[in-house]
């Protein structure tokens, strides 16, 4: 089995759209409300989860065959543990700035419903190849929908994009305003909702009759 | 043995021969979705049970053992380093308060020791512990005591506080850490005085985890401009702590602080720990400004 084959091309694929983390299965939905207010945190919660996840699928699947099946949950939130603190020690002590930033949501990633997904639904019946890829596209299905909202509610509740203003000042002038709503929690609600929607209006395996 | 045993990923049904069946006969499902079922696997497995209790048990241990070990392990490589960057931190944030840009420094920490370098004693900062009856305690050490200490008396029943005295153009100011709670958890700040000991010449604040677009706002230039943008002053002339934070204008001008609408609570915080934190430092500062006065003449 090549290292691309259409099998392994589709355990990266499957997750990035047709089964996205966050539109189709509606998992991790709370570190997408808490995460996304800016642009630049939404990304760097995206790539760490992508990374966390694939290196959680690989290990699991490597083991996939020792766990005892009675306390296969308690191995695999180990795990995951065990990485998110690895993780979150590296980016204090080599990225302080965005630590701070994050730190809230570095805990929120071991409770990410995503992880525990993949490693129960993939990773404890695929070999490590397939399972790398799979965690690689979750990860980047979930960062993605993530960066889309951060811009939304950057754009509209802040004026800025990466912390740099876009709206110009003369609409300000003109009587502009920022959408406050958009800086709280249920403004995400309401863009993932709409992504959904449209999401699910063009591909017709969603729909239900 | 020269058959293996193959089943249908799709349906489940268990084939016996060479090689997979070209078609599922129960779901028409191609070859491709067989998989070999290797022999033994349940239970028999090189003579390990890994259902058995022993065995989940020993599994467990190892994992946590293991587990701790790399944690342990990583914490103290990393420890130093991330040490280094909360201080670094600390300075950006006492020189933030002196209205200097630290994200357009090249070199944060050099900076640091420039503006609190005491021209008397060379190599030493001039970060005092003061005590609230305004004696020096220490002439160092103010930036090594940790924000929970202040004011906890300490084991020979001395109540600390830190100030840091900055110079900057030629004039003192003085820098002063505050700490209180905003609406989720803990908010802290910098406040720098003029040489009169009383106006302020810039503030710093910073929280764990206020609202975003609200509360957090306390973080923000906007507020913190507040402070600035006319004079400001700390203490009313019995030496109590005069600057408040509120909507709506109660308190004299000059006393006053426009509070954030929509982040009544973390205001209040702000508020309640400029109050609380302040006070102590009167006694000190009052002898300070009649020195500085006296030099004056």
């Amino acid at each position: 089995m090549g290292l691309f084959s259409k099998k392994n091309t589709e355990a990266f694929k499957t997750p990035l759209l047709k089964e996205n983390p966050v539109t189709v299965q509606v998992l991790g939905i709370c570190s997408a409300l808490a995460v996304t207010n800016k642009l630049e945190p939404a990304i760097v919660m995206g790539l760490s989860v992508t990374v966390i996840i694939a290196m959680a699928n690989v290990i699991i699947s490597l083991i996939r065959n020792t766990i005892p099946n009675r306390i296969r949950i308690i191995v695999q939130l180990v795990v995951v543990a065990a990485l998110v603190t690895l993780v979150s020690e590296i980016l204090k002590a080599f990225v302080y700035d965005v630590s701070v930033q994050l730190s809230v949501y570095i805990g929120l990633i071991i409770t990410n419903c995503i992880l525990m997904g993949r490693l129960e639904a993939f990773a404890m019946q695929n070999k490590p190849w397939p399972s790398f890829l799979d965690g690689i596209g979750s990860g980047l299905g979930y960062a993605m929908i993530l960066i889309v909202v951060a811009i939304f509610r950057e754009l509209l509740g802040s004026g800025t994009l990466l912390g740099m203003q876009v709206v110009p000042d003369f609409l300000y002038a003109a009587g502009y305003k920022n959408n406050g709503l958009m800086l709280m929690a249920p403004a995400a609600f309401f863009i993932i909702a709409c992504i959904i929607w449209f999401q699910r209006s063009k591909d017709k395996n969603l729909q239900e009759k | 043995m020269a058959t293996k045993k193959y089943v249908c990923k799709v349906c489940g049904y268990v084939h016996e021969g060479k090689e997979a069946p070209a078609v599922c006969p129960l779901c028409k499902a191609g070859a491709s979705e067989f998989d070999v079922v290797k022999e033994g696997k349940e239970g028999k497995k090189k003579g390990l049970n890994t259902n058995s209790d022993v065995y989940a048990i020993v599994y467990s241990v190892v994992l946590v053992v293991i587990v701790a070990f790399l944690l342990a392990f990583t914490n103290t490589v990393l420890k130093p380093k991330q040490d280094a960057n909360v201080k670094l931190d600390k300075k950006k944030q006492i020189l933030s308060s002196l209205n200097i840009d630290v994200d357009e420094l090249a070199n944060p920490e050099s900076e640091y020791l420039k503006v609190f370098a005491d021209n008397d004693k060379p190599e030493t900062l001039r970060e005092y512990l003061i005590d609230e009856n305004g004696a020096i305690v220490a002439y160092n050490g103010g930036f090594a005591l940790p924000n929970d200490s202040i004011g906890v008396p300490d084991k020979n029943k001395v109540k600390k506080y830190p100030l840091y005295l900055a110079n900057i153009g030629g004039e003192k100011k003085y820098v002063i850490p505050v700490v209180g709670n905003g609406l989720w958890g803990a908010i802290w700040g910098y406040i720098a005085l003029n040489d009169d000991c009383n106006t302020i010449f810039g503030v710093y604040f910073s929280h764990a985890s206020e609202t975003p677009g609200l509360g957090a706002e306390i973080a923000g230039e906007k507020f913190q401009k507040r402070f600035t943008e006319k004079v400001t002053k700390v203490f009313d002339d019995n030496g109590n702590v005069g600057i408040t934070v509120e909507k709506g204008v109660k308190a004299e001008p000059v006393f006053h602080i426009d509070a954030i609408s929509g982040a009544t609570i973390t205001c209040n915080g702000v508020n309640d720990m400029l109050k609380r934190k302040l006070a102590p430092y009167s006694e000190y500062l009052r002898k300070e400004r009649e020195a500085n006065v006296k030099q004056a003449n």
